[in-house]
């Protein structure tokens, strides 16, 4: 082992992580945003992905749905450190792979190509709910929604029929069912 | 039409609604609407500091002591960041704060103006929440949140940035209670319940070698904690140790105390929390200067640990029973359904402990608190046995800096009640303990306040002795100086090969002149056998004292669980160091 001398414990054996989607209801005010990611970056968690969008005008509340890799420990501390924030209302959490839940991310993506192109790229991006948006001779914009890892693959293969940007979102998440998070 | 205030009278009403009577502070452009306001409310008075950081562990050392929020009321820029250290300070101890910041005009912020620093950006990891103020008419309902977030759930600071516009601007005022309906610590209320009761009690009947491990969540929870605590430990008949923050909870002299535990704590604490089959965490943290390694921290015992922070409970430690509750509350639930149930437990109980006790009496036979004393030359260790043996009748408060003196003193001095002792643990903030000195003068003006020092954290916020003179607040700052940073000293002996690196203090101040200076009393001891004397000397003058006691250079402060190791294995004094392996050497 190199010579070290830091004034701290050795790290302990470190837990398999898993992938979560974590779900958090707060107050739109200025800062909101500060505060959330300030939280994951001061006390090292990371995110994957955000999303964020306010869905109750009159109350002014946010969604925040944050995608996160951690060990189950760490995963339980960013809930309950999300918890104690002034203007969190709620927070929920999903591991990756629950079957009572929804992921959804949208992908835009601009690609060089004439109309036999077009066709072909419709073609593959046929499962993932394709809404061309913008179309003109040399190039077309479409839409998809899908899976992250889905989109992932989809833009390789669309990278040799002519892809030249491309902008995602991050997940956003919902229960199936008639139930919601309370 | 309502009455219509400005924004600087909105706050002075705020805080006297809120009860205030003291605000530690520092003028400047940005704040000076409010200072201006000052001279309207005469049952607030303003302690000026020489620095704000100054002020801000005047504000803590006031909290700690009193129960009572402190307020802090800085200018814009250099006034609110020469206040994050005090307010990281007290974030990390725990302690109630409302700082107010004066900020540039709103439309100024964002042009990088005069003294204008992004505060609310540069606090918010530091602050439980802070709010930037843009309109008058919320600074009413902001600054009554501002103490309910401070004082409510596991207390902390928090920080109101009022732009200088807003402190012109006239606005509405009112006061309701309880404006804040949310979760503030992730729980609103929690009941306490009869299931969790009775688990918490089996535990406790079950166990054969049990140990009770406190914190300063006891001390938050108020004097009644403390209260309820004895209470519990003479019931159960249980051995006890603390946190250094929780010292004072339970009677230092009290034979069923172990003395503190963690990194310098005693042989009997570390082995008794190493060899328990139950450990009781009321209101403790399971913090690293405790745990050492986790993967070797106390493994063969059920923990319980209660914590009115739930982010606290599993963060370092898994536990077997979790309990978030405000400890006062808790203890009284508690104790209650354990009377009803457990009519003769002390001696029934007895013969399951008392093979625990005699274990614990072994280790308690290595005296691991002894240090070779001199006749020639003051050790620190016996400097403060001194200074305990002639203060202990008095009611006295003792604050520290960071370092050796620190942990001699938690070792040392013996207290008997909460809020007695107030040190910075968490951060380890040097320069906390002449500030806080002040505040708790303030808050106990008849009372004999102390600093234990050392004469290296000391000179970090040395001006503030002008502002003990210039309120006529005797406290006595007693440093043992071995004119080295000690425990960076110790360290680098230990650790690294005894190179001294930037850890001698060349050209130190003559202390007594300097306590001249600044129109104090300067004492110095020298030997053993003038120490008594010029203590006793100290505690009768009725003026600020700067003591200068020159002790040992190169004691070093015993015992020391030393890096790498769990807590069975500690390092009981000089004759017993011992080369400290590579891996150990990233532990300490």
């Amino acid at each position: 082992m190199a010579k070290s001398k830091s004034a701290y414990s050795v790290p302990g054996k470190i837990g398999k992580t898993e992938r979560h989607i974590i779900v958090v209801w707060v107050d739109n005010e200025a800062g909101v945003l500060a505060r959330i990611a300030g939280l994951f970056s001061g006390r090292g968690y990371n995110i994957e992905s955000l999303a964020v969008a306010e869905v109750d005008k009159k109350k002014h509340i946010s969604r925040i749905t944050i995608v996160t890799e951690g060990t189950p420990q760490v995963i339980e501390q960013i809930n309950l450190q999300l918890k104690k924030l002034v203007p969190v209302h709620k927070v929920a959490d999903f591991k990756r792979g629950e079957k009572d839940i929804l992921f959804r991310e949208l992908a835009l993506f601009k690609m060089l190509a004439n109309a036999k192109k077009q066709e072909k790229i419709k073609k593959i991006c046929k499962k993932f709910n394709p809404v061309v948006l913008d179309k003109t001779n040399k190039s077309f914009v479409i839409q998809v929604t899908a899976l992250r890892a889905e989109i992932d693959k989809l833009a390789i293969d669309l990278k040799r029929l002519g892809l030249i940007s491309t902008s995602r979102t991050g997940a956003v998440a919902m229960t199936k069912g008639p139930k919601i998070f309370n | 039409m309502p009455k219509l205030f400005t924004g600087a009278e909105i706050v002075f009403k705020a805080l006297e609604d809120q009860k205030v009577d003291y605000i530690f502070g520092y003028p400047g452009g940005a704040v000076l609407p409010i200072y201006d306001e000052l001279k309207n409310h005469k049952s607030i008075k303003h302690i000026l500091a020489r620095h704000e950081q100054g002020a801000g562990h005047a504000a803590e050392g006031y909290a700690r002591s009193s129960g009572k929020p402190g307020i802090l009321l800085v200018t814009s820029g250099p006034g609110a960041t020469n206040a994050v250290t005090a307010l990281t300070d007290a974030y990390m101890d725990s302690v109630p704060l409302v700082c107010i910041s004066g900020q540039v005009p709103t439309h100024l912020i964002g042009t990088d103006a005069f003294q204008e620093c992004d505060t609310t950006g540069i606090t918010r990891p530091c602050t439980k929440h802070n709010w930037l103020v843009k309109d008058v008419n919320d600074l009413a309902r902001v600054l009554h949140l501002a103490f309910e977030v401070a004082t409510t759930g596991r207390p902390g600071p928090v920080l109101v940035d009022i732009p200088k516009d807003i402190q012109f601007k006239k606005g509405k005022y009112s006061f309701s209670k309880s404006t804040l309906k949310k979760k503030l610590n992730g729980r609103a209320t929690h009941k306490i319940s009869n299931n969790e009761l009775d688990k918490f009690i089996d535990l406790l009947k079950k166990s054969s070698k049990p140990i009770f491990y406190t914190g300063g969540g006891v001390i938050n929870s108020g004097p009644q904690a403390s209260e309820y605590l004895r209470e519990l430990v003479s019931l159960t008949g249980f051995p006890i140790t603390s946190t250094l923050q929780g010292l004072g909870a339970y009677p230092g002299d009290d034979p069923q105390f172990l003395g503190m535990l963690g990194m310098h704590g005693t042989f009997e604490a570390n082995n008794a929390m190493h060899d328990c089959d139950l450990m009781i965490n009321i209101g403790a943290r399971f913090d690293d200067r405790i745990t050492g390694k986790v993967d070797e921290f106390s493994p063969g015992s059920k923990k319980i640990h209660v914590d009115i922070d739930p982010s606290s409970i599993g963060k370092n430690i898994k536990v077997d029973l979790a309990i978030v509750s405000d400890v006062s509350e808790f203890l009284k639930s508690l104790i209650k359904r354990f009377k009803e149930k457990n009519k003769n437990f002390l001696s029934s109980n007895k013969q399951k402990t008392s093979k625990w006790w005699s274990t614990i009496e072994k280790w308690r036979e290595k005296k691991s608190l002894n240090f070779i004393n001199s006749n020639k030359i003051i050790k620190p260790q016996h400097a403060v046995q001194r200074l305990y043996e002639l203060t202990k009748d008095k009611d006295t408060f003792v604050t520290t800096e960071v370092g050796q003196h620190q942990m001699w003193a938690a070792q040392h001095y013996k207290f008997n009640k909460p809020n007695r002792w107030m040190t910075s643990g968490g951060l380890g903030t040097m320069g906390y303990g002449l500030p806080a000195a002040i505040g708790v003068q303030i808050a106990n003006p008849d009372k004999l306040v102390v600093d234990i020092a050392g004469e290296a954290s000391v000179l970090m916020t040395m001006q503030e002795m002008s502002t003990a003179v210039q309120y006529k607040l005797p406290i006595k700052i007693f440093i043992l100086n071995n004119e080295y940073m000690g425990m960076v000293r110790q360290w680098q002996e230990l650790l690294h090969e005894k190179n001294y690196s930037e850890s001698y203090t060349a050209a130190l101040p003559d202390f007594v002149k300097l306590a001249e200076s600044y129109g104090c009393v300067g004492m110095r001891a020298k030997t053993p056998d003038e120490l008594d004397e010029k203590i006793k000397e100290m505690v009768n003058i009725d003026r600020p004292v700067i003591f200068d006691c020159l002790v040992d250079k190169a004691e070093n402060c015993f015992p020391m669980i030393p890096s790498g190791k769990p807590h069975n294995q500690m390092i009981l004094g000089p004759e017993e160091e011992e080369e400290i392996s590579d891996e150990g050497k990233i532990l300490v």
